[in-house]
């Protein structure tokens, strides 16, 4: 069954070539065909992790029948089942986001399939090459993909993402080329024992690993490597937004990880001088300014952009810190922050076609214009800051708890900080979501504490009695007149947008408590990672 | 000392001038083409690291023969590995100036102050 795991790369790679040839061919079959091989690859990624967290050996495959450490081999254990499986998910759900939202075009589906070939091979690579061609491969299709918006803007946010993330990831190859000097062998497991062999004291051996976290720090996204994140998430349409921001910087920064225990492993970072405070300091510095941004912005989509600054910088942190209450946690993080992160840009965008509310001023009184989007932003926001028992807060809980064990404790106090930081950005929202008057004439006369509003009020509770309420609006005669004010002002999103975002919302609730169940799975594989 | 350094290792030397300066064309021209410019000349002095980390002196090309004891044999690896990272280099180039003429077609402008201007205006 491990012959399967080439599949994964070759099932989007294939479907993005019948895509762009059938779709020219004819319009109408692009998302048709984008979706079937979605479904194929959904399938194909269910079967191989169930089968990964069923045997204690990770599921090896030798491509092309050379054998490593010289030929490449593709590896799925318990650490990036999680991470493969979440590829897979999270690309249908925006795909049937964008059956309404758009771009409708080819280009779109071709770059969205190429993107999930690169990123499901990034996750399942243990060859230190290839991952490199693999971030290349994720890195081109992300940029196509930013590009894809209407506006200048957009292309202009593309090149900028191009030129910085073509750095990362020049300086990523220049750590590889570093390591392969010394040691002579690509393959990580080779390369873990063979550096060991050289020496963790040799500066080829430390120069590498600082390129390395250089490289993967700018594709994750950290903090004073970020420049490009920004202006890429904001300028792309909606649900690429929520696609790149849910899987390109999650992927990368599960690929450092596994640089740092697969290739470098726990023993370079402790006995090293410097190695494991470098990656902290990183780390850290990130997840205080990447809040401290995401606080000071106006636009919706950008605030959620530093925000994700800040969330790496505590699965980087997570990962540095390498016991295993913390990676834990960084995993759990990790899949919730996707979840959560990708769920909120899809709720941006799904209210911003419903009632045109883009900026942290226009979200005023939302909550009875759009009562389930409304309640759904509400509840994965809550799930961000850390409101038990979401998703959000398992996985800093871990982290945290991690921390204290390593007695390291400015990173706990950062942790700390942090949360109160983003209940700072979020809760403004929330805040002006519920608590206050939504202005002009789509919040109707005086209807600010009507009946949408109390219905709503107390979170996700409600959201099955109201699902049905948006398209059919039964709320209060006041509501009515703002619904019918925003029918004539703007679009419906679907209810595969709205199904696809309250997915999302309830996703971000319900891991939370299973995690318990997901952790004696992850514990095989972390202990032979630590 | 140093001169010998520049005599034996020029390659190196190459390379450590190559990076830099195609950093410096990409953080201070403003001229969008230029800095796409300046990216092929920093990822050209990752591919010189790499083609002279597998030089060796004497060594043939990796074409065994009959037994082929007592001959040096060059790595042929990290050509090969460069190989793929140009091509990779091209796709770069050519999305990169695929969208510059779309941002020329959007605001009539390649200078990056200009297009900041525009920006505002907007």
């Amino acid at each position: 069954m491990s012959s399967l795991l080439p599949l994964l790369v070759a099932v989007p790679i294939a479907g993005a070539l019948l895509t762009l040839v059938v779709g020219y061919a004819a319009d109408r079959l692009g998302w048709p065909l984008a979706f079937a091989s979605s479904l194929l690859h959904v399938a194909l990624t269910g079967y191989l992790v169930v089968r990964a967290y069923a045997t204690p050996d990770p599921l090896r495959y030798t491509v092309g029948g050379f054998r490593p450490p010289f030929g490449i081999e593709l590896v799925v254990d318990g650490f990036n089942a999680a991470v493969v499986g979440l590829v897979a998910v999270v690309a249908v759900g925006v795909l049937v986001y964008a059956r309404r939202a758009g771009p409708h075009s080819v280009a779109f589906y071709t770059g969205y399939l190429l993107l999930v070939a690169g990123l499901s091979g990034m996750s399942i690579t243990g060859d230190m090459f290839n991952l490199y061609v693999f971030l290349e491969i994720t890195g081109l299709a992300a940029y196509a993909l930013v590009a894809t918006g209407d506006d200048g803007r957009s292309a202009v946010g593309a090149l900028k993402y191009l030129l910085v993330g073509t750095v990362g990831a020049s300086l990523f190859l220049a750590g590889i080329g570093y390591a392969f000097v010394a040691t002579g062998t690509l393959n990580m497991a080779d390369l873990a024992t063979k550096l060991g062999e050289v020496g963790y004291g040799s500066t080829l051996v430390r120069t590498s690993f600082a390129l390395v976290v250089v490289g993967l720090g700018v594709k994750t996204a950290l903090y004073p490597l970020h420049t490009w994140q920004p202006d890429a998430y904001a300028s792309a349409p909606d649900s690429v937004s929520g696609l790149i921001s849910a899987l390109v910087s999650t992927v990368s920064a599960y690929a450092l990880a596994r640089v740092i225990y697969s290739v470098y492993t726990v023993e370079f970072l402790s006995s090293v001088a410097y190695a494991r405070e470098f990656v902290l300091v990183l780390a850290g510095v990130s997840i205080v300014a990447g809040s401290l941004l995401a606080v000071m912005q106006t636009d919706i989509k950008r605030m959620l952009a530093y925000s994700s600054v800040s969330q790496f910088g505590l699965v980087v942190a997570a990962f540095a810190i390498a016991n295993e209450a913390a990676v834990t946690g960084g995993v759990v993080h990790l899949v919730g922050h996707a979840v959560m992160k990708g769920g909120l840009f899809l709720a941006a965008g799904a209210i911003a076609m419903r009632t045109g509310a883009r900026t942290v001023g226009e979200f005023d009184g939302l909550g009875s214009r759009t009562p389930l989007l409304g309640a759904a932003f509400a509840v994965l926001s809550l799930s961000m800051v850390g409101v038990p028992p979401a998703v959000g807060f398992v996985g800093k809980w871990y982290i945290a708890l991690g921390a204290i064990q390593s007695q390291l404790w400015p990173i706990a106090a950062v942790i700390l900080l942090s949360t109160l930081l983003t209940l700072a950005y979020f809760l403004r929202l929330v805040e002006r979501m519920y608590f206050r008057s939504g202005t002009g004439a789509a919040a109707g006369a005086d209807s600010p504490t009507g009946t949408g509003t109390a219905t709503v009020a107390d979170g996700g509770d409600d959201e099955d009695p109201t699902l049905g309420r948006d398209d059919t609006p039964t709320l209060g005669r006041d509501d009515d007149d703002a619904f019918a004010a925003d029918d004539e002002r703007f679009g419906r999103p679907s209810v595969g947008m709205v199904a696809v975002v309250v997915v999302a919302a309830l996703l971000a609730v319900v891991l939370g408590p299973l995690v318990s169940a997901f952790e004696p799975l992850l514990e095989p594989t972390l202990e032979t990672l630590l | 000392m140093i001169l010998d350094i520049l005599l034996t290792r020029y390659n190196y030397v190459v390379v450590a001038l190559l990076l830099p300066v195609g950093a410096y064309m990409m953080i201070e021209n403003r001229n969008l083409v230029k800095k796409v410019i300046g990216m092929n000349v920093f990822q050209t002095g990752i591919f010189l690291f790499f083609i002279t980390a597998a030089y060796r002196e004497g060594a043939s090309p990796p074409l065994v023969g009959d037994g082929g004891a007592g001959v040096t044999y060059v790595s042929p690896l990290p050509h090969v590995l460069i190989l793929t990272a140009i091509v990779v280099g091209v796709s770069l180039t050519a999305v990169a100036l695929a969208l510059i003429v779309r941002i020329y077609a959007q605001y009539g402008t390649l200078d990056e102050r200009r297009l900041r201007e525009a920006y505002a205006d907007e």
